[in-house]
Formats: structure tokens, sequence, C-alpha cells
């Protein structure tokens, strides 16, 4: 079973500090006055063109597992190996904002505007972040709908490129959910287009189901360490 | 205040109408393009880089002042290439094949701007051939290359091999966020930049060498 969600863009706009933290400026008053109208007219740039969408799909363990060996190339131990089994529904899914925003960035450093286009750029990828959250909590909705979702239910998004899950995990997951449907493509070099597009598997389970001890190989070279926000946001 | 000085301070805050009217009234006095552009717009850019290497200011504001910059250099730019003024030198960069986030790879162009280069930024999923093609046509000293997934970091070595291969002198730097040290020396190219600055500091090290 597949569905598509459309947002508004307004829906889709992230918090505003957010988007500062990421960036390391200063939240609140400590942001000089020309740095607040930057970001401004990013923010109004990005609700003037965001077109946000995802095709959200279920899908039972035993395909997910398929979809999840890839190529071959995933980390011999990853987290989605132990929190999988523990998982009680499973989707795969991919959202994007759209094109004309990352035209417009792409314009904007070709107009001589780069702080507006890298700014557009840095709202953008938070929108994204949010919409793999916000097609997480379409799923539960569309659960809770049908009955029978625990209350203690959570839901993470899990992406491939991230804890051991190879990027090129998403030759299958593409074969298996179709998003051309939506108008996001993978090219050759598993990058999706348009660039602000997250893909990967929602999966809602208990807040400890998605507990792990981020004690991997590769966790040694983290550059984020979302990890234990991620689970603290579900316990 | 000497004109130039002013260009530079209000490059600094990044007031692009204002350099665009001083370099204007810079031209119109007869001063020499090229003290415009080092003592004016390259003075302010220096100012707002080392600012921003120690933390001062943000990379928004850096963009701000390139803005500036850009205000003053599309004027002065004919009269550069009249007077044959020459650059810091020739970098040629671009995203390598099959990747197209360009975004890092615009900051570094960006900042050897602001530092007196002359850039030719090949865009984006630039085949490995184009990078050295253009490195040889331009004379370019250096080929700086940046990748954002694992699955087209490849290309880098298609063009540390082809430099070698073609017996041109030429250096390679690498960048972009799957990039390290470790794969820069892997695959025999002459430097890894961590950040767009650091890259832009390790490239005027290169062309110095």
């Amino acid at each position: 079973m597949k569905w598509r969600v459309d947002w508004t863009p307004a829906d889709s706009t992230p918090d505003w500090n957010q988007v500062l933290r990421a960036q390391g400026l200063p939240e609140g008053q400590a942001l000089p006055t020309r740095l607040v109208k930057l970001v401004d007219a990013a923010f109004n740039l990005y609700v003037q063109l965001a077109r946000p969408r995802a095709l959200i799909g279920a899908i039972g363990r035993d395909e997910f597992a398929e979809v999840y060996a890839g190529d071959g190339h995933n980390s011999h131990e990853t987290p989605l190996e132990a929190i999988v089994p523990r998982a009680d529904h499973l989707a795969l899914f991919v959202a994007t904002v759209g094109e004309p925003v990352s035209q417009a960035i792409g314009d904007l450093f070709e107009q001589q505007e780069p702080a507006l286009g890298y700014m557009l750029d840095a709202v953008a990828s938070e929108a994204a972040d949010g919409l793999s959250h916000a097609a997480g909590r379409e799923l539960i909705e569309r659960l809770r709908r049908r009955g029978g979702l625990a209350d203690e239910a959570r839901v993470l998004p899990y992406s491939p490129g991230y804890c051991g899950w190879h990027v090129t995990g998403q030759r299958k997951l593409f074969a298996a959910l179709e998003p051309e449907a939506i108008g996001v493509t993978l090219n050759a070099s598993c990058l999706m287009q348009p660039l602000k597009s997250v893909s990967g598997v929602l999966v809602v389970g208990s807040g400890e189901a998605h507990r792990f001890h981020p004690t991997y190989t590769f966790c040694e070279h983290c550059g984020t360490r979302q990890c234990r926000d991620r689970m603290a946001s579900v316990r | 205040m000497d004109p130039l000085k002013q260009i530079a301070e209000h490059l600094e805050r990044g007031d692009d109408e204002r350099v665009a009217a001083l370099v204007s009234e810079a031209i119109a006095a007869g001063l020499p393009a090229a003290d415009i552009l080092n003592r004016g717009l390259l003075a302010g850019m220096a100012v707002v880089g080392e600012q921003f290497r120690v933390r001062e200011i943000f990379l928004p504001d850096v963009l701000l002042a390139a803005r500036a910059m850009y205000a003053g250099l599309n004027l002065i730019r004919p009269l550069l290439a009249r007077d044959g003024v020459p650059t810091a030198g020739k970098v040629v960069i671009g995203s390598v094949q099959g990747d197209l986030h360009d975004i890092g790879k615009n900051l570094v162009g960006i900042m050897l701007k602001g530092a007196g280069f002359e850039v030719i930024d090949l865009g984006n999923d630039v085949p490995a051939a184009r990078f050295v093609d253009a490195a040889a046509e331009a004379g370019a000293p250096v080929i700086g290359m940046s990748a954002l997934l694992t699955t087209t970091m490849t290309v880098m070595k298609e063009v540390v091999d082809l430099v070698k291969a073609r017996r041109l002198d030429v250096r390679t730097i690498v960048g972009g966020a799957p990039v390290s040290e470790a794969f820069a020396k892997e695959i025999g190219a002459d430097a890894y930049g961590f950040d767009a600055a650091n890259a832009v500091d390790r490239i005027k090290a290169l062309v110095h060498a």
C-alpha cells in the first residue's frame, strides 16, 4: 500500500533557531541585523518556492530485509538489523521540498548572491530533514485511524548513507517504492534529484525498540552523533 | 579618508551598493584598477577572511562581503583585462562526475576570488578528463575537486592518475564530506581541504610551492 502526501510550504518550514543552530549561528537576540534580514529573506523565498511532498509505502519485514541488503555494501553490523525485528510497522518513504528550491539555490550563486543562496540551502536542508519526521507522523496517523496501534508507539526515520546502511541501498529502495511518481529520481551515483530530498524507512515501535548503543565501528567516524538525540526523542 | 580604505571598510560591512558607488568614484578619479582591486576589494576580503578564521564573524558575513566584492569587481573587470593585471594564480574547480552538490565548491570558489585567484569553475558532474583538459588549456597549476557522495569519490583518483599520465605540472586538492586526509594520500592527491577556508589556504601553498 503506497500513498502520496502533499504539504504546504508553511507546513514544511523549519524552525528559525534550528536553521541558525545548524549553521553555527547565534540564536535570537544575538544575531546581527544584517543576518536577521538574510535569514528572513531565505525563509520567505523558501515559502514561495517549496513544493513539499512524499511517497510512503508500507513494507513487510522480509521484503524490507531484501531492500536493506541493497548491493551488499552495508557495514557488517548495523543498528537497523537490531531495531527492525523489534518494530511493529515499517514503511519506505521518499520526500522532497521540490525542484524550484534547488534551482533557486543554484541560480542565486550564479547571480552573485552567494549569501542568500547559502542561507536558502540551509533552510531547505533543514526542511528536507523535517519532512522525514513529517512522513513519520503521517504514518502514525494512518495507523491510528486503522486502529490497533499501541499508545506507546513511536516512529523514527532511518536513511541510507547513515549508521552503516550504504548509500547504494537507495537503488533497491527506489525500485520498491518508485518515487518517480512524485518527481524524485536517483542517478547512477545514488544522488537523488531534486537535491533537497530524503529517503529511508520509517520504523514504528516502542521507544525501547529504537534503542541501540552507538559503539559500532562506523560510530567513531560519525560527524553528527544524532542518534542520542533521536533515541531521547522517542523515550 | 583614503578612497581605497573606504572601499575595503564598506566591503567588510557587506555594503554592496556603497562599494559599487565608491569603486565608480575611484575609477572616475583615475585610480589604477590594480590598486582598486588589491588595496580596496582584496584588502577588505583579507580582513573578512581573518575575522572568519578567528570566529569573529560567520560564513554568511563572508558571503555578504563577497557580494560586495562582486559589485566592485564587475566594474573594474574590463579595466583589469585592459591593464593586464595579473591574478594570484589560476585554479580549476568542480564537483566530480555523478555529483550535483556544489555549495562547498561554490564557497571555495568565492574565497579563492576573494584572495585574488582566477577561478575556472567547471560546475557539477564534471568528468575526470574535463578537469585535466581545463587545467592544461588554462595553464592552471591547481585542480580542486569536491564530492559529497562515497560513490563519486572514485572520480578524484581518475583525475590524479590522468594528471600523472599526462605529466602535467598540476597539483590536486580534494574535499567534501566523505573525503579525508587519508583518502587524499591514498589516491595520491597533493592536498586535502577540510573546509572551504582551509582549502584556500592549502591552494595558496600549492601555488607557491
